[in-house]
């Protein structure tokens, strides 16, 4: 399962022969091998990928003693990724060529306490009718006497986004090695300048 | 993490982008030269009309919309100015205008949907003109 960490930029278009195609840029790699994980001493085999490097002043000191032993700069994001064993010390966007499919995991865009209709679709109350400043709530939220009480698990306004996303089956439309720059079709998760997991993708090509 | 933003879409965006336009501006009737795929076979298809909107600035994304009164029916088109489907694109006539998005003609009919044609700068067209037919014998 290779992968790489990457940093996303910012959506475009791109032309593919007469059609426009919407594009996601992720600038990613090159990311240092900072650890790997091996089945005699860890049971699994994983490989810890660094990426932005930031400054040992920065880092605190298990941090240094950990890049150190690397030797590689202390990392911002340190990402391990499950049975990939890379070959030499830093992974770069040319594992992945066009025409790859991809899942790409991120963080989604918070969105703080939301309300029923923004968090999970639900239709709100008519617009009129005798609706009173009641246009955005969700209803009734339970039964009668019996059960008497909310069934746990009810949908309710909330904390909404800023959670773990992994968007599936991502086409790559070009990879750019001099660049570092991925191009993947679609929206990926979460804001420009966020953290972003690019991996081969788990569900099956049809 | 310190990148430019602006540097890297322009640099993804910049082969695709066309710079074989004349230099137009919303007002300005346009004809555009629009390839049409059909079956296995391309042929041009003109549409000729006022540019009521640019769009989306100067990136490859920037789009034109184009209004014509065919049959007494308005019909507006949006072309991306950088599709390669596009064969060709004349300035027909300039239009003087005020403002940057002409949805106001949308309102108008007939002779109040007419522009003021801006006539320096079609002068300056055909001066232009002109002076290439000479350079070229």
């Amino acid at each position: 399962m290779k992968g790489i960490l990457g940093t996303k930029v910012g959506m475009t278009q791109v032309w593919r022969d007469d059609k426009l195609v919407p594009v996601t840029v992720v600038l990613a790699g090159p990311c240092p091998v900072v650890q790997r994980k091996t089945p005699e001493r860890d049971g699994y085999v994983a490989v810890q990928l660094g990426w932005v490097e930031k400054s040992e002043k920065a880092a605190i000191r298990p941090e240094v003693g950990h890049a150190k032993k690397a030797g590689v700069k202390p990392q911002r994001h340190l990402v391990e990724l499950r049975d990939y064993t890379p070959e030499g010390d830093a992974v770069t966007v040319d594992i992945f060529a066009a025409g790859d499919v991809v899942d790409v995991t991120g963080t989604s865009k918070g969105r703080g306490t939301a309300g029923v209709i923004k968090r999970w679709g639900f239709a709100g109350m008519p617009a009129t009718h005798g609706t009173k400043k009641k246009h955005r709530h969700p209803g009734s939220i339970g039964q009668r006497k019996f059960p008497g009480r909310v069934y746990k698990g009810k949908r309710m306004a909330g904390h909404y986004g800023a959670e773990r996303v992994t968007t599936v089956g991502l086409e790559v439309v070009e990879v750019r090695p001099d660049d570092g720059v991925l191009l993947i079709k679609g929206a990926l998760p979460g804001p420009n300048g966020g953290l972003l997991v690019v991996r081969d993708s788990k569900r099956k090509v049809s | 993490m310190k990148y430019n933003k602006g540097a890297i879409l322009r640099a993804i965006e910049q082969p695709s982008m066309r710079d074989d336009h004349p230099e137009f501006d919303t007002g300005d009737t346009l004809r555009v030269d629009y390839k049409v795929v059909e079956g296995n076979r391309t042929r041009i298809q003109a549409f000729e009309g006022v540019v009521i909107a640019r769009k989306n600035g100067r990136g490859a994304r920037s789009t034109i919309t184009v209004r014509k009164v065919s049959g007494g029916e308005g019909v507006e088109r949006v072309f991306p100015l950088h599709s390669p489907l596009i064969a060709g694109l004349t300035v027909v006539k300039r239009g003087r205008t005020r403002r940057a998005k002409l949805y106001y003609l949308r309102e108008l009919r007939g002779k109040a949907a007419r522009l003021k044609t801006d006539v320096g700068r079609q002068e300056a067209d055909r001066a232009a003109a002109r002076a290439a037919r000479e350079a070229n014998g």
